[in-house]
C-alpha cells in the first residue's frame, strides 16, 4: 500500500469537511494576488524592452533647447553614420473651430533611424508601416488628435500660419515617450514646412534633435567626440540611458503594488495556519488509529503531504489562472495609461504565484502536520494524549522565515525591507492593541443587549485571540477600500477647492515683445481675467560663486539638472502670495537695476547655496552676475506662473525674450481661442483644464489598479473569517444544539451567530473609519498641504460596510450550524 | 506455545501529585489460541497493561515479547510494522476513519502490510461479519452495531496472532453487544486467534478461557 493511493482515497471526502477548501482558497487568493501584480508589470516590463531600441528612433540622440549647428552632421557624415532631424515644439492645431494642443513634430527624410512609424487612412484603423515621412504641405495627427479635431484623410488642418492637408492618421511612432504616453497627442509634418508655420520665434520653448545611427562601435566612438564637442547646452541621450529609467519606474511601481498584494499573501497565511491546525486537530484521532493498524510515522506524514501538495499544486493553478484574469481587467482598467498592445507575459509570475504556495505552506502548514505525525498511537486507548508540544523555533520559525522570504523577495532591497517589516508590524500591533481593547470594552457592555446579542458578543470575547486576528484583517482591507474610494476623492475636491474661481486656466507663453500689448488688450476685451505679464528668458548657469558649473560635483542628479539645463527666468518687482520670502528680503525700488536675485527653496536645498551666494549666468550669449537675496517658498499648485529664479526689476531690461501670462477663461470657447492662435500663431497655448482633466484621468486609472490589488486584501480578510469560523465550527454547532435543546429558536441561534459576525464588522469598520481619517489627514496636511476636514461618510460606509459584509460571510460560513438538528449533533457527541 | 509474554512490567508516569506507578511489576504468558480476559475497577491499570502488550506505549521496565519479536527492543516504526503483520484490534469507540467507507476501512490494516488482494480479503471478511450490503457506506451511515462490525472485520482481515480488544461492548446496549461478542468469539474459534479482552462486563469475561483481575496496578486473585 503506498501513501499516494490513501491520500488521494480520502482526499476527496476530507474536501467535505472544510478546511482542505478554506486551504486551497486562501492560497488560490494569495497566489492570485501576487501573479495578477506580477503578469501585469511583466507584460510592461517585456514591451519597454522590446521597445528599447526603438525609443529614441536611433541610436544616439543629441538635443537641446536651441538650434544645433551642423558640425555634429558633418562629424557624422564623416564617420559614415546616418542622421536625421527632428524638431519639436507644444502647438494648437485647427481644424475649422475645433483646436487642440499638441505636440508638433517636424521630421526631415530618414526619419525614424531606428524602429517603425504606423499609419493608417482612419483613426484607430489598421496599421501599415510608413516608408516615408509626410510630404511638403502634409500632416499624420495622430489618431486621437484627428477625432479631437474631427479630421480625415483631406481635411485641411491649420498649425501656426501654415495650412496643412492630412494625408495619414498616425498611429504610433517609436519615440513617442516609451509606453506611458505624452499627455499631448503629436502630430507630423515635413521639416521643410517648419519655418513657413512662424511658430520659431526667439526665445520659443522648442526642442531641437539629431538622430544618429550606426554600428556600435561606430556610435561609441561617434559618442565620446560628441561628449568631448557639444556645447554644454545640448545633451546627450542614448537608449541605456532611457530605457532604464523606464524600466526602474516600472520596477518601482510593480514593487508598490507586489508589496500591497503581499499584505493579502500574510492575511491568507493566516487562514492557512488555521485551517492547518484545524486539519490536524480532526486528523489526530485518525493518525493514531493508522499507527495503531501498522502504519509508520513516515506513512502518516506521508499522506498529509500528499494532500497537502495536491492542494498546493491545484491552488498554485487556480491562482495563477485568477492572476491571470485579474490582470487583464488590470489592463482594461488602465486602458489609455498604456500605450499599445502589450505583449503576452512570460512565465516568471508563475513561478512566483508556485513559490508563493509553496513557501506559504511550507511556512504556515508543514510544521503542524509535522506535529501531527508525532501523535501517539495510544491516543485510541486516551484521547487526553496528543503529539508532545513543538519547540517554539520549529511552530514559528519556518512561518518568520516564509514570510521574510515572500518580503524580501519582493522588495529586493534591505532598507525597504527592514522598513516594510518594521512598518507592518507597527501597524499590526497598533490595529491589533486597539481591536483587543475594543473586544474587552464591548464584551463589558454587552449586559444591556438582548439575549442574542449577549451570546454573539460574549462568543467575541471568548475566542478573543481569535476576534483580534480577524478584526486586524477586516480593518487592514476596509481601510485601505476607504482611503482610496472616499478619501481620495475627499481631497482631490479639497485640493480643487483650495484653488480660488479665478485661478488661471489658461496659459500664454512665447509672447513676442512687439505683441505684448496687443495681446493683453486682446485678453482684456474678450473679459478675460489676467494674471500679471511677465518677461521671460532663457538663461543658463554657468558659475557658483566664480566656480564653473561643470567642476562642481552635486549631491543630487536633480541638483545636477538644475543647474546644467536651460531655464526660464524673469524679473518683476512685484511679490505675489503664492510666494513667501523664507530668508533675506524681497526687492524694493531702490533695488531696481541692481544685480539681486531671488531663489526658490528647491534650488537652495538642491543646490546647497547660501543667502548672498554670487550666481553668473550666460543670457543669449550675454554675462550676467547677480547675488542671491532672498529665498521663497513657491506654492507651485497655485496654477500662477512662476519661477525658480526671479531678478531684482529693470537689470534684464533689454534682453531678447518673450513674455508670458495667464488668464482665467469663464467659459471654455473655442472661438476665441482659436482666434487668439490664429492672430498670434507663435503664442503657446496650454489649457489646464484639460490638463488636470487628464491627470486626473491618470490618477483615477493608476488608483483603480491599486484598488483592485486592495480588494485583494478584503477577499483575504474574508478567508481569514471562513477559516476561523471553519476552526470553531464542531464548537459552534455543539453550542447551537444545546441551545436548541435548552429551548432556543432556531432564530435566536441564528441571530446570536449574526449578532458576533456584525459586531466583529462594526468593530473593524470602526478601526478602519480611524485609520483612513488619519492617513486622508496625514496626505493632506504632509503631502498636499491643505486643509481635510474629515468625511462623516468615512464613518458610514466603514461601519455600515463592515458589520454587513463580514455578517454576510458569517452566515455563508455558518448556516449549516443551525439547520442541523440538534440531536444529531448531541448523539455525534456523546 | 507462548504468543505474549510479559516480564515484570512496570509502567509510571509523571503527574502533578508526584509519580504515579500506573502498571506494577506486571508478568503474563498468553499461550497460542488461548483467550484472555482482563477485569477489573476503573483506574486499575487495564487499559495501560494493554496499551504496553499491543506496542502502543513503552513500558518504563520489563521485557514484552509477542509473536516472537522482543517489542521492547523496537522503536515506534518497528512495534507498527509488527502490528500490521501480527496484531488487530477492536475498540470500545470503534475508531473507524470517517472519511473511508466500510471495505475501505477493513482494507486498510492489508494495504498498510502491502498486501494487493486488499479489496477481495476485505469483502470476504465483510461477508463473513453479515455487511456484505454495506460495504459501499461511510461510517456515519451505519449503526453502533454495524460500525462495531466493521471494526471485527478490519481486526480480523489480516488474520493476527493476537486480537486486542478494549471494551467492545461499552458503546453498544445489551443486545448487539450479545451479538457482537458472539461474533467475535465465533471468529476467534475459526481463526485460531488469541485474544485479550479488557473489560467491566462479567458474562463477557466469563466467555474467556482465563479471567485476570486488576487492582492497583496489579493483578489480583480472583
Amino acid at each position: 500500500m503506498n501513501a499516494l493511493g490513501i491520500a488521494f482515497r480520502t482526499l476527496l471526502r476530507e474536501w467535505k469537511s472544510g478546511e482542505l477548501g478554506v486551504l486551497l482558497l486562501a492560497i488560490t487568493v494569495a497566489v492570485a494576488a501576487l501573479t495578477g501584480v506580477g503578469f501585469l508589470t511583466d507584460r510592461i516590463g517585456i514591451a519597454v524592452d522590446n521597445q528599447a531600441g526603438e525609443v529614441l528612433a536611433a541610436d544616439l540622440v543629441l538635443e537641446s533647447a536651441q538650434a544645433i549647428d551642423d558640425s555634429s552632421t558633418a562629424e557624422a557624415t564623416k564617420r559614415g553614420i546616418q542622421y536625421t532631424r527632428k524638431t519639436g515644439m507644444l502647438s494648437v492645431v485647427f481644424n475649422g473651430d475645433a483646436s487642440q494642443l499638441s505636440a508638433l513634430r517636424a521630421m526631415s527624410p530618414g526619419y525614424p533611424l531606428r524602429g517603425k512609424v504606423l499609419i493608417s487612412d482612419e483613426p484607430f484603423g489598421p496599421p501599415q508601416q510608413a516608408t516615408t515621412i509626410p510630404g511638403p504641405g502634409e500632416a499624420w495627427p495622430e489618431s486621437r488628435l484627428a477625432v479631437a479635431l474631427g479630421a480625415g484623410i483631406g481635411s485641411e488642418i491649420t498649425i501656426g500660419a501654415s495650412t496643412f492637408r492630412v494625408s495619414k492618421i498616425l498611429i504610433s511612432r517609436p519615440d513617442q515617450g516609451a509606453t506611458f504616453v505624452e499627455l499631448a497627442p503629436s502630430i507630423i509634418i515635413n521639416d521643410v514646412d517648419l519655418e513657413a508655420t512662424q511658430l520659431i520665434q526667439p526665445g520659443s520653448r522648442m526642442r531641437f534633435s539629431r538622430l544618429f545611427a550606426g554600428n556600435r562601435e561606430d556610435i561609441k566612438a561617434f559618442r565620446e567626440w560628441l561628449e568631448a564637442n557639444k556645447k554644454s547646452s545640448e545633451r546627450l541621450i542614448d537608449v541605456e540611458e532611457t530605457a532604464p529609467q523606464i524600466k526602474n519606474a516600472i520596477d518601482r511601481a510593480g514593487r508598490f503594488l507586489s508589496l500591497a498584494s503581499l499584505v493579502a499573501v500574510l492575511l491568507c497565511a493566516i487562514a492557512v495556519a488555521m485551517a492547518a491546525r484545524r486539519y490536524v486537530h480532526r486528523h489526530l484521532d485518525s493518525v493514531a488509529l493508522m499507527k495503531t493498524l501498522g502504519a509508520t510515522r513516515g506513512f502518516t506524514l506521508s499522506v498529509s503531504l500528499i494532500q497537502l501538495a495536491i492542494v498546493g499544486l491545484i491552488a498554485a493553478i487556480l491562482g495563477s489562472l485568477v492572476g491571470f484574469g485579474a490582470q487583464a481587467w488590470l489592463v482594461i482598467a488602465l486602458q489609455g495609461l498604456l500605450k499599445g498592445e502589450l505583449p503576452p507575459p512570460g512565465v516568471a509570475p508563475l513561478i512566483v504565484g508556485f513559490l508563493t504556495a509553496i513557501a506559504v505552506l511550507a511556512g504556515f502548514a508543514l510544521p503542524p502536520l509535522l506535529q501531527l505525525s508525532r501523535t501517539p498511537a495510544l491516543r485510541v486507548l486516551r484521547r487526553d494524549v496528543g503529539p508532545p508540544q513543538p519547540l517554539v523555533i520549529l511552530a514559528f520559525g519556518p512561518a518568520v522565515l516564509a514570510i521574510a522570504f515572500l518580503i524580501y523577495w519582493v522588495v529586493r532591497d534591505v532598507a525597504l525591507f527592514i522598513g516594510f517589516v518594521v512598518g507592518l508590524a507597527a501597524f499590526v500591533l497598533v490595529v491589533a492593541t486597539a481591536g483587543w481593547a475594543l473586544v474587552k470594552l464591548t464584551t463589558r457592555l454587552r449586559g444591556g443587549v438582548g439575549v442574542s446579542w449577549r451570546y454573539g458578543i460574549a462568543n467575541l470575547g471568548r475566542r478573543r485571540t481569535e476576534s483580534v486576528v480577524q478584526l486586524t484583517a477586516f480593518a487592514h482591507g476596509i481601510m485601505m477600500l476607504l482611503l482610496l474610494a472616499v478619501v481620495r476623492n475627499d481631497l482631490l475636491d479639497d485640493w480643487r477647492r483650495s484653488l480660488p474661481a479665478d485661478t488661471p486656466n489658461f496659459f500664454f507663453i512665447n509672447i513676442p515683445p512687439d505683441e505684448r500689448d496687443a495681446f493683453a488688450q486682446f485678453l482684456n476685451e474678450r473679459g478675460a481675467e489676467r494674471a500679471q505679464v511677465m518677461p521671460m528668458v532663457r538663461a543658463r548657469m554657468t558659475h557658483i560663486n566664480g566656480k564653473p558649473i561643470d567642476d562642481i560635483q552635486f549631491a543630487t542628479p536633480r541638483g545636477k539638472e538644475f543647474a546644467t539645463r536651460d531655464q526660464n527666468i524673469t524679473w518683476t518687482e512685484t511679490l505675489r502670495r503664492d510666494n513667501e520670502i523664507t530668508a533675506g528680503r524681497w526687492f524694493t525700488a531702490d533695488d531696481a537695476g541692481k544685480p539681486l536675485v531671488s531663489v526658490s527653496t528647491e534650488y537652495m536645498e538642491e543646490l546647497k547655496l547660501n543667502l548672498g551666494d554670487e550666481l553668473e549666468f550666460d543670457i543669449a550669449g550675454e554675462t550676467q552676475t547677480a547675488k542671491i537675496s532672498s529665498v521663497r517658498k513657491v506654492k507651485w499648485d497655485s496654477f500662477q506662473p512662476n519661477f525658480f529664479l526671479m531678478f531684482a526689476p529693470d537689470l534684464l531690461e533689454g534682453s531678447q525674450g518673450t513674455w508670458m501670462t495667464a488668464a482665467h477663461m469663464p467659459a471654455k470657447d473655442p472661438r476665441t481661442i482659436a482666434e487668439l492662435v490664429r492672430r498670434f500663431p507663435s503664442v503657446s497655448v496650454f489649457n489646464v483644464d484639460e490638463l488636470l482633466a487628464q491627470v486626473r484621468s491618470v490618477i483615477d486609472k493608476a488608483l483603480a489598479a491599486v484598488q483592485s490589488v486592495f480588494l485583494f486584501t478584503l477577499i483575504a480578510g474574508l478567508v481569514v473569517l471562513i477559516a476561523a469560523v471553519q476552526a470553531s465550527r464542531e464548537e459552534r454547532r455543539y453550542e447551537s444544539a444545546m441551545l436548541r435543546t435548552l429551548g432556543a429558536s432556531r432564530g435566536t441561534v441564528l441571530k446570536g451567530l449574526l449578532s458576533e459576525f456584525a459586531t466583529l464588522g462594526v468593530l473593524a469598520g470602526i478601526l478602519a473609519a480611524a485609520g483612513a481619517s488619519i492617513a486622508g489627514y496625514l496626505v493632506a496636511r504632509r503631502m498636499l498641504q491643505i486643509e481635510y476636514n474629515g468625511d462623516p461618510w468615512v464613518w458610514i460606509y466603514g461601519l455600515a460596510g463592515g458589520g454587513l459584509l463580514v455578517c454576510f460571510a458569517g452566515w455563508l460560513a455558518t448556516r449549516s450550524v443551525v439547520n442541523q438538528p440538534p440531536v444529531l449533533t448531541l448523539r455525534g457527541a456523546g | 506455545m507462548s504468543v505474549l509474554k510479559a516480564e515484570h512490567l512496570t509502567k509510571k508516569v509523571s503527574s502533578p501529585e508526584g509519580v504515579l506507578t500506573i502498571v506494577n511489576d506486571v508478568s503474563l504468558d498468553i499461550a497460542a489460541g488461548e483467550s484472555v480476559a482482563i477485569v477489573g475497577a476503573s483506574g486499575a491499570g487495564k487499559s495501560t497493561l494493554l496499551a504496553l502488550l499491543a506496542g502502543l506505549d513503552e513500558p518504563t521496565s520489563g521485557r514484552i515479547t509477542l509473536a516472537d519479536a522482543d517489542l521492547t527492543s523496537l522503536d515506534e516504526d518497528g512495534r507498527a510494522r509488527l502490528r500490521a503483520e501480527r496484531v488487530g484490534f477492536v475498540f470500545q469507540s470503534f475508531h473507524l476513519v470517517p472519511s473511508l467507507t466500510a471495505v475501505e476501512n477493513v482494507m486498510l490494516p492489508l494495504e498498510l502490510a502491502g498486501r494487493r488482494d486488499a479489496r477481495e480479503a476485505a469483502m470476504e471478511t465483510l461477508n463473513r461479519v453479515g455487511l456484505e450490503h454495506r460495504t459501499g457506506h461511510y461510517p456515519r451511515q451505519l449503526s453502533g452495531g454495524e460500525q462495531q462490525r466493521v471494526a471485527i472485520a478490519r481486526a480480523f482481515v489480516t488474520r493476527p496472532a493476537v486480537l486486542f480488544a478494549d471494551e467492545p461492548t461499552g458503546n453498544l446496549d445489551t443486545h448487539t453487544g450479545e451479538r457482537i461478542v458472539a461474533l467475535l468469539f465465533d471468529l476467534n474459534a475459526q481463526s485460531q486467534t488469541t485474544l485479550v479482552l479488557v473489560t467491566h462486563d462479567r458474562a463477557l469475561a466469563e466467555r474467556c478461557g482465563r479471567v485476570l483481575h486488576m487492582d492497583s496496578g496489579s493483578f489480583a486473585p480472583a
